[in-house]
């Protein structure tokens, strides 16, 4: 058999000319000058715009709507009301498959949450859409809205995505009863809106029974097929074109009832319809990030070893679907005890379902963790560092697995010395600026899993030498663009710039999911399997072709690099691509490939990147302000094909877990169950002024098991360890455990008075 | 009913007829005159994704009626380049990383380019972080812009220093 790689010989060392290094965005220009073109940039000849009308009642039902009105706006072409809505092919309430949640496209009069689409209202133009949409003045019949945990709740069948509800080794309660010690804390974590810079939308063209979608979309080839149903056209009919997607962060990968009405009413009229939410009406349709309230217990021996280590959460979730945050599975990955469980349950409210926001479960998850840690810790007039690697876990906690590949006590050690940890008071409230603000000093420790997902590539090596490769990959700003291409010209054996990389886009080999950190492992595997693949084909031709240089050498393999194919053990015989193929005359030679998670490599290890984050806050002892002010964090995430891509998702990440810690939460009121704080105004994101300094470190690891090229992800691990790091800090400052998260200043104010 | 007015856009003279007073400046420039590199993130001035230069300054495009421009001079991020030639700002977005996914980056561009020209971009990083903090970014890219921008401005005035010798 052939024996055919593209790698030199030591393969985690330095994979090929391009992987590794830090190049800068190949889409950059697009993206700096305008250039790129987002969905919504989109405007085809006879374009109408669309405006949904949503709900201002979160249960309820809706009675009236004043469609005369709106209907007589000039340049109102058409209202899509329940009454009037054409069918679909599919009930927007199916739950076919893991990632289909019950959506609504005016199948119904029932409102089940606020900022629900009640009606469509197309037009000429934007302005008259928008007007049209304000002008059918809803009337409910209102229900009372059912908001907040202290509801009757009940036990999940399953929690994110398809994930068990629990897991347990040991006997938890009888280790509790038998502990020296024991720590018992709650915690809350509030609603989280994705709130992308990009909102939500699309424009939808019908060619007969042809659809085209400009749209961004974390999952384009699923989409394709789930939009096929609801219109009953053959998904091979649907082209969803999404080559910049202005951030998902998890939003962006679940269908949602608005897109199936904007597509509707381009069929309904002919022509090209635009829809585009307005940033209020993306706080409900789209996905959220759940609130929960978790409760730890942790038994502790004298000498700081966990005894047992309880986690449940309660989470919230919609009244008709169910995406539990699985918050509590956190606790299954981070720290060796004898005995654990992890339990969740839930409760309905009327909102929009839940849905993945970037590292779900584990980003609510680790803030309480890394809190109860901290806590134990201080029970245990422990160094908040000494004690975690008192509790260093070996092995993967619950399953007993070895890792593929763990780094974390480098990651602990890196990030403490660049941090200067060292010189910590172990007691809070011990620190003071020059400005007189109490300063802390706190730390978490961040895990996060790497999936791989299913994607298909193609590769062609061309007969002038340059390479083509195409998989539906998607850039929502993790850098895909780049960091495929990198990948596709290694397996090529061509510079980077001899390799057309297409992609985004559902016509092209289906890229799988960008979604839990998982896209460059498992599209990256995917291209680099076709591109093996092309060079095995182009070997065979060369091998056997008497004319060539490298004929004969099918036992001896071949190497390919810098577009040539070398004879392996004797790197003199070579022969460019170009030659190869020109006295074959053959225009070019195609390979296809496949990435995949390889079955018995998650049977047997447990696959897990791992970081270890350090955070300084400043708090003013008076005002209760509280800032964070520095952060450095150290991750090991196997394989880094661009160190330039990956440190900036890892400072998003990281700058994430500060948000999470310090800033963001929708707040409900509880008389209507609408968010009141729907904007960017309200809703606080982190400006630059609120971002610390923030240094992120990459630790090497070689993980021979994740997959062939060894490639982890980074794109959610950073807000994980970073959230309970600052809140720790917060601590350390003030010395008062706040456990209900954001932090406010309120929270803070009571230590001032003390 | 239409308004005609007068646009210097990118340094070409344009006049316009409205049918509608309700259009922004920002719906103008996206649906109308297909410039769509300024961008809608949120459509009442919190997020300012839609940064032009009106006149010189910074403003959100989406806050501004079409109508109450007239007359004025407008840059957009499609007039920055000098044909293939960056902006030093533009490059420094590049070399800094100074974006992810991207959807900011005009806005943030011209924001930079804006408090360069105003002359509050220090050499303080804090005053920069404070004077782009008009600028959202959730994929929070917000380390590299603020080195974007000093380097952008340190490039701009060896530049300007060059020229003057």
């Amino acid at each position: 058999m052939l024996e055919v790689t593209s790698l030199p010989a030591a393969p985690h060392m330095r994979y090929g000319s391009n992987s590794g290094q830090a190049l800068t965005r190949r889409d950059g220009v697009l993206k700096v000058t305008g250039q790129a073109r987002y969905a919504a940039d989109n405007h085809p000849e006879g374009l109408l715009h669309a405006v949904t009308a949503t709900s201002t009642i979160s249960r309820g039902r809706v009675i009236r709507l004043d469609v005369e009105a709106a209907k007589a706006h000039p340049g109102v072409v058409e209202v899509i009301t329940p009454a009037s809505r054409p069918p679909l092919m599919a009930d927007p309430d199916w739950k076919g498959h893991l990632f289909a949640f019950r959506t609504e496209a005016l199948q119904n009069d029932q409102v089940r949450y606020a900022n629900q689409p009640i009606a469509l209202v197309v037009a000429e133009t934007l302005e008259s859409a928008t007007e049209g949409a304000a002008l059918l003045a809803p009337q409910y019949e209102t229900e009372p809205a059912r908001t907040g945990l202290d509801l009757e709740r009940f036990a999940p069948e399953a929690v994110g995505v398809g994930s068990p509800p629990g897991a347990a080794v040991g006997d938890v309660e009888a280790a509790l009863g038998a502990s020296a010690r024991r720590i018992e804390a709650s915690f809350d974590t509030a609603a989280q809106y994705h709130n992308a810079m990009e909102p939500h939308g699309l424009v939808a063209a019908w060619d007969g029974d042809r659809l085209t979608i400009d749209m961004p979309n974390q999952a384009p080839v699923m989409a394709g097929a789930a939009f096929a149903r609801y219109f009953g056209i053959p998904p091979e009919n649907v082209l969803i074109r999404t080559p910049f997607v202005g951030g998902g962060f998890g939003s962006k990968a679940i269908l949602n009832g608005p897109q199936i009405l904007c597509i509707l009413a381009a069929r309904m009229l002919n022509r090209p319809v635009k829809l585009v939410l307005s940033r209020g009406q993306m706080y409900g349709p789209v996905g959220h990030r759940g609130q929960t309230r978790q409760t730890l217990r942790l038994g502790l021996a004298d000498d700081g070893q966990l005894t047992a280590l309880a986690h449940h959460a309660v989470a919230a979730t919609s009244s008709f679907d169910e995406f539990i945050e699985p918050a509590a599975a956190v606790s299954e990955l981070v720290y060796a005890s004898p005995a654990i469980s992890t339990s969740h349950e839930a409760v309905r409210n009327d909102i929009g379902t839940p849905g993945p926001m970037r590292a779900p479960g584990a980003a609510s998850g680790s803030i309480a963790l890394e809190v109860a840690i901290d806590e134990a810790a201080e029970a245990c007039d422990m160094d908040p560092l000494e004690f975690r690697l008192k509790n260093y876990a070996e092995a993967e906690p619950i399953s007993g697995k070895p890792y593929s590949s763990k780094a974390l006590r480098e990651c602990y050690a890196e990030a403490a010395r660049s941090f200067g940890w060292s010189g910590r008071p172990l007691a809070p409230r011990q620190m003071r600026d020059e400005a007189g603000l109490l300063v802390g000093w706190g730390m978490g420790t961040a895990v996060f899993h790497c999936p791989m997902f299913a994607a298909e590539a193609c590769a062609v090596l061309r007969s002038d030498g340059t390479g083509l490769v195409e998989t539906c990959g998607i850039d929502m700003g993790q850098g895909a663009w780049t960091a495929l291409a990198q990948i596709a010209a290694d397996g090529l054996g061509l510079d980077i710039d001899q390799v057309e990389f297409r992609s985004g886009s559902s016509d092209l080999p289906d890229g799988g999911i960008a979604g839990g950190s998982g896209h460059t492992a498992t599209a990256g595997m995917a291209i680099d399997m076709a591109g093996a693949d092309a060079i095995a084909r182009l070997a065979d031709i060369a091998t056997a072709d008497p004319a060539s240089p490298l004929y004969g050498s099918g036992n001896a393999g071949v190497v390919a690099r810098e577009g040539r194919l070398h004879r392996r053990d004797d790197e003199t015989r070579s022969e460019s691509y170009a030659d190869i193929l020109a006295r074959a005359g053959v225009a070019q030679v195609e390979g296809t490939g496949r990435g995949g998670r390889d079955p018995a490599a998650a049977q047997d290890h447990a696959l897990q990147a791992h970081g270890a984050v350090f955070a300084e806050v400043k708090v003013d002892p008076d005002l209760g302000q509280v800032r964070a002010t520095r952060l450095v964090g150290a991750f090991a995430a196997g394989r880094i094909i661009n160190p330039r891509l990956a440190l900036s998702q890892l400072h998003g990440g990281m700058i994430w877990g500060v948000s999470f810690a310090l800033h963001e939460a929708a707040v409900v009121d509880r008389r209507t169950g609408r968010v009141m704080n729907a904007d960017l105004g309200e809703y606080h994101l982190p400006v630059n002024a609120d971002v610390p300094s923030v240094e992120a470190l990459l630790v090497p690891e070689q993980d021979p098991y994740v997959n062939e090229l060894g490639i982890k992800g980074v794109g959610e691990i950073g807000i994980t360890g970073s959230a309970g790091a600052v809140a720790n800090a917060v601590w350390h400052a003030t010395g008062i455990r706040v456990r209900r998260f954001p932090v406010r200043i309120e929270d803070l104010m009571m230590s001032a008075a003390a | 009913m239409t308004f005609s007015i007068s646009l210097a856009i990118n340094g070409e003279q344009r006049t316009v007829e409205l049918d509608d007073p309700r259009v922004t400046l920002l719906d103008l420039l996206r649906e109308r005159l297909e410039l769509t590199g300024t961008k809608k993130g949120c459509d009442r001035g919190q997020c300012g994704a839609c940064t032009v230069l009106l006149d010189g300054r910074r403003v959100n495009a989406c806050l501004a009626l079409a109508v109450s421009c007239d007359g004025g001079e407008v840059v957009t991020i499609e007039g920055l380049a000098d044909g293939d030639e960056l902006h030093p700002v533009q490059a420094a977005f590049i070399d800094h990383d100074g974006f992810q996914c991207g959807f900011c980056t005009p806005g943030q561009v011209m924001s930079a380019v804006g408090l360069i020209a105003e002359g509050e971009a220090g050499a303080d990083p804090e005053r920069i972080r404070e004077g782009m903090s008009g600028n959202l970014c959730r994929c929070a890219a917000y380390k590299g812009i603020t080195e974007a921008v000093l380097d952008a401005r340190e490039r701009m005035a060896g530049r300007s220093e060059r020229s003057a010798a």
